[in-house]
């Protein structure tokens, strides 16, 4: 076994390894040999070097893939373990994984690449050097056997993880042949296998980290113990620019099994043996907040500003064609409406959580993170010490959804660690300390215009959407000009630059002007699974059903209109309308949504009824999707379907409110989730179109919302506007 | 100190007996399969079975248990993911993230036994637990594959 990545021996490499087959074969060293050969005890050899970076292979030919990106439940980790086993050729069933450390990607000049998993990238955008890791691996090895048996290559054949040689009738295992193929020279020029040829990739395997997730067996990093660790808990100031004033320590102090008591930036810490010691005492902590400027703010602050947005003069544009002011004055009809899209926290169900160990000589985290990199770099700035005495371990992260791409809970575990040096410290956030310290979903507003010829066509339309930039809050570096692109996700113009081509507007309007004023309330701001597409296809395409039904036309048909340039957005919008059962005559009351978003075209008709109380029931979604390649479809439709209960769960109960400067909603209590009982039947259509590579975590939440809100009004006839629904009566 | 029998063997539990089961087994029990979601009965990630009944074991000191219950982890739920939950969860390759799932594991099969033919409505009535990736479709169809296997 390669020992770069043991480097704890708490953190068993079983936790990250998880055998494929479906009886959770484990993974021996002694099994792997043909049957009628007697077994070698390959632990008496030395361990295999690695073929490349991305490809390690034991002795008994197990595969392990290293992964980059994070596994947060999107699957990513088997998705790219497919990409990585097809280019070798190896047996899928011997495949594991493993995440090497950032240290080691920063000491390897970056081998690995980006870190970074969100935006839906972790394949679309590292398919290619994956899988020419593993076609390089695949190479070695051939060269290697070839170099043996004094063959050429060429007469070489690869399957399952054996080379042979028809001519000598000379076979050999990858396992044989890792110690001379590592020796080689890498190719620097690649042939990758055509999807169609795809034995591995594109086929709906089990995941390959299932297995543990149902026994208890997976330590997740909140879950991680160390010899002599300390557990930690804390309280930073709950409204933004507040100070901490004054706390009392002799009440925790008092408290069994506490250690210490610490104040980090504007944070009390209390330090103690277990952390419900360390968290009960931090209750019972008297303390003093100085809220500054913000201590009085409030939603009515944040509504009203959102208000002034939707009446400015001055936006940015993000995108427009003809001439929006004369079309519209020139319109046999127009109709108005104003939306709005509230706060919502991350909630993964794993809160927060680092554990940090600080010594003059290095410091270590371990932690759930979507950045690793930038993980190492929190760590860095925090502990003092220079990068190449710093490292970053990953685990798999309960949960996501962009949350944990910040990594402000690493700095605070850090910091604290420095405060206790040489013991591990596990900070856990409370879910409290999670729900008021989020990196919210940008709160926005949008009024929308629209005009209608004589003969119900579109003719003038003007979307203005009044709210947060994330990136004037993160990444101002990013603006353009003052204007942050990303706000108007899904509804740009194409050729702007290659990292908002997949973010473009599908449909064609003749005359339209989409912009944004930009109002940043104290808030926050981040990304959340989904980000503005989200909002912007809640907002377009429940207003575009409500021109539709203006204009006397099928939403379908009035939709197809104007994307008739566009062959696969209406491809996916038909195929979800014609599974979801559209234009049907059996009085159920349907609505449908589509959209372009992280480079895949997706669509869906939902289904809903209305409770004896007016309340929604949403019986059933159809959704359909091409991401271009399908790398695995189970996990797309399951992709497909998480989405739908985090974008669903949004439009029904999601909502961060503000009272003296500070979110009202502490816990699920009062910001809630759906549960299986709300839970609508999913069918995905997964409808690969091949020649691109899109995204599939996040742009189906998008289509969820607008499609069930557009149901609720042909079941009401009363348009859904204000969000979230909250279990109103929606006849009235 | 409480002798406490878990998952079949006796445990010594020697601390405040105010601290809620969860926190007992994760920190001094070193059975961290059962997860903190909330803290506060909502999410059910900390469900575990007292006595064949689910239980959130967030809000359940140790305190009100007399010692004798018998006290079902996940990880005590089958020796080796053998219990038809878990074949079920499988073969149908349930978990996302997987941090609620121990919890739903352990709610789910405290169903099965209580009621082999779980109808959806049951389920809707009494599977209350939060998934925030959203794995609900396939928990349906895994607590109906489930009453086949037992
Ligand atoms: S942690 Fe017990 S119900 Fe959430
Ligand atoms: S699988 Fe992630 S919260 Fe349920």
């Amino acid at each position: 076994m390669n020992k770069l990545f043991n480097t704890s021996p708490n953190l068993s490499r079983r936790s990250f390894i998880v055998a494929t087959s479906a009886a959770g074969l484990s993974v021996g060293v002694l099994n792997a040999c043909a049957p009628s050969e007697k077994p070698v005890d390959y632990s008496q050899l030395p361990p295999n070097p690695e073929v490349n970076a991305w490809v390690h292979i034991h002795h008994d030919d197990t595969v392990t893939v290293r992964i980059a990106r994070s596994e947060m439940g999107q699957g990513t980790v088997t998705g790219l373990s497919q990409l990585v086993a097809e280019e070798l050729g190896c047996d899928w069933d011997k495949v594991t994984f493993e995440f090497p450390t950032p240290g080691e990607n920063q000491r390897r000049d970056r081998v690995w690449g980006s870190f970074s998993t969100g935006g839906s990238s972790g394949i679309r955008r590292s398919h290619q050097y994956v899988r020419e890791g593993g076609a390089a691996a695949r190479m070695m090895l051939t060269e290697a056997a070839a170099n043996q048996w004094d063959v050429p290559v060429s007469e070489c054949t690869v399957e399952k993880g054996v080379i042979s040689h028809k001519g000598s009738r000379k076979s050999a295992r990858f396992g044989e042949l890792v110690v001379a193929a590592s020796k080689l020279m890498p190719p620097t020029e690649f042939k990758l296998k055509d999807s169609k040829d795809w034995i591995i990739s594109g086929k709906s395997k089990q995941r390959l980290d299932t297995a543990d997730k149902l026994t208890g067996a997976l330590k997740y990093a909140s879950d991680l113990t160390f010899p002599g660790m300390l557990n930690a808990s804390i309280k930073d100031c709950p409204i933004l620019g507040g100070t901490l004033k004054s706390f009392d320590a002799s009440v925790p102090e008092a408290m069994p099994g506490v250690k210490k008591v610490l104040q980090i930036d504007n944070a009390v810490v209390v330090v103690a043996d277990t952390w419900w010691q360390a968290n009960s005492a931090l209750e019972a902590t008297p303390i003093e907040w100085d809220g500054g400027k913000l201590a009085s703010y409030s939603s009515d602050e944040i509504n009203a500003l959102l208000d002034d947005g939707l009446e400015a003069s001055e936006t940015f544009t993000g995108n427009k064609g003809g001439d929006v002011d004369a079309a519209m004055k020139a319109a046999a009809k127009t109709i108005e409406a104003t939306y709005n899209f509230p706060t919502q926290n991350h909630a993964t169900m794993e809160p927060m959580n680092a554990t940090a160990l600080w010594t003059p000589e290095k410091c270590e985290v371990w932690c759930p993170t979507q950045n690793g990199e930038a993980a190492l770099r929190e760590t860095v700035t925090a502990s003092g010490h220079p990068i190449e005495k710093c490292d970053v371990y990953k685990t798999i992260l309960g949960g996501g959804f962009g949350r944990r791409g910040m990594s402000d809970y690493v700095g605070q575990a850090v910091k604290i660690a420095k405060e206790m040096q040489g013991k591990h410290i596990k900070l856990q956030w409370s879910r409290e300390e999670d729900m008021l310290h989020g990196f919210y979903h940008p709160i926005t507003k949008c009024k929308l215009k629209g005009g209608l010829d004589v003969d119900g066509n579109i003719t003038a339309l003007d979307i203005k959407i009044s709210g947060q930039s994330i990136l004037a809050a993160l990444m101002p570096q990013a603006l353009v000009e003052g204007a942050d692109y990303a706000t108007f996700q899904g509804l740009l113009p194409a050729g702007l630059s290659d990292r908002l081509e997949d973010q473009t507007l599908k449909y064609s309007f003749p005359n339209f002007h989409i912009h944004h004023a930009m109002r940043n309330p104290p808030i926050r701001p981040g990304f959340w699974r989904g980000v503005n597409l989200n909002q912007n296809t809640l907002y377009l395409e429940s207003f575009l059903d409500e021109m539709a039904h203006a204009a006397g036309e099928d939403a379908l048909d009035f939709r197809l209109a104007m994307l008739k340039d566009e062959p696969k957005m209406a491809a996916v919008l038909k195929a979800a309308a014609d599974k979801g059962g559209w234009g049907s005559n059996d009085g159920k009351h349907r609505g449908l949504a589509n959209i372009y978003g992280f480079g895949s075209y997706v669509a869906a008709c939902a289904e809903v009824s209305i409770n004896n109380d007016g309340t929604v029931k949403i019986n059933k979604i159809t959704a359909a999707t091409d991401p271009g390649h399908a790398v695995n479809p189970q996990q797309i439709a399951a992709q497909v379907e998480g989405s739908f209960v985090y974008g669903l769960s949004a439009m029904l109960f999601g909502e961060i409110t503000y009272k003296d400067g500070q979110p009202e909603q502490r816990n699920f209590d009062t910001y809630n989730s759906m549960r299986i009982k709300d839970m609508p039947k999913v069918e995905t259509i997964v409808m690969p179109s091949g020649g691109f590579w899109g995204g599939v975590g996040e742009p189906t939440i998008a289509v969820a919302a607008p499609a069930v809100v557009n149901a609720i009004f042909s079941a009401t006839g009363k348009r859904v506007r204000k969000f979230p629904i909250n279990n109103r009566d929606l006849r009235v | 100190m409480i002798k406490l029998n878990v998952n079949g063997k006796k445990l010594d539990f020697d601390g405040d007996e105010n601290t809620p089961l969860l926190w007992a087994l994760r920190e001094q029990l070193g059975l961290t399969g059962t997860k903190y979601g909330c803290g506060i009965a909502e999410c059910g990630a900390c469900t575990v079975h007292i006595d064949g009944q689910a239980v959130r074991s967030c809000v359940y000191p140790i305190a009100a248990l007399e010692g004798s219950e018998e006290i079902t982890t996940i990880e005590g739920l089958s020796k080796d993911g053998s219990h038809p939950v878990q074949q079920a969860w499988t073969e149908l390759d349930i978990p996302q993230c997987g941090y609620c799932q121990a919890g739903m594991i352990m709610a789910v099969s405290a169903l099965l036994k209580e009621n082999p033919n779980a109808t959806d409505q049951d389920i809707d009535d009494t599977i209350t637990n939060i998934c925030r990736c959203g794995t609900f479709a396939r928990v349906r169809k895994g607590i109906h594959l489930a009453k086949k296997k037992a």
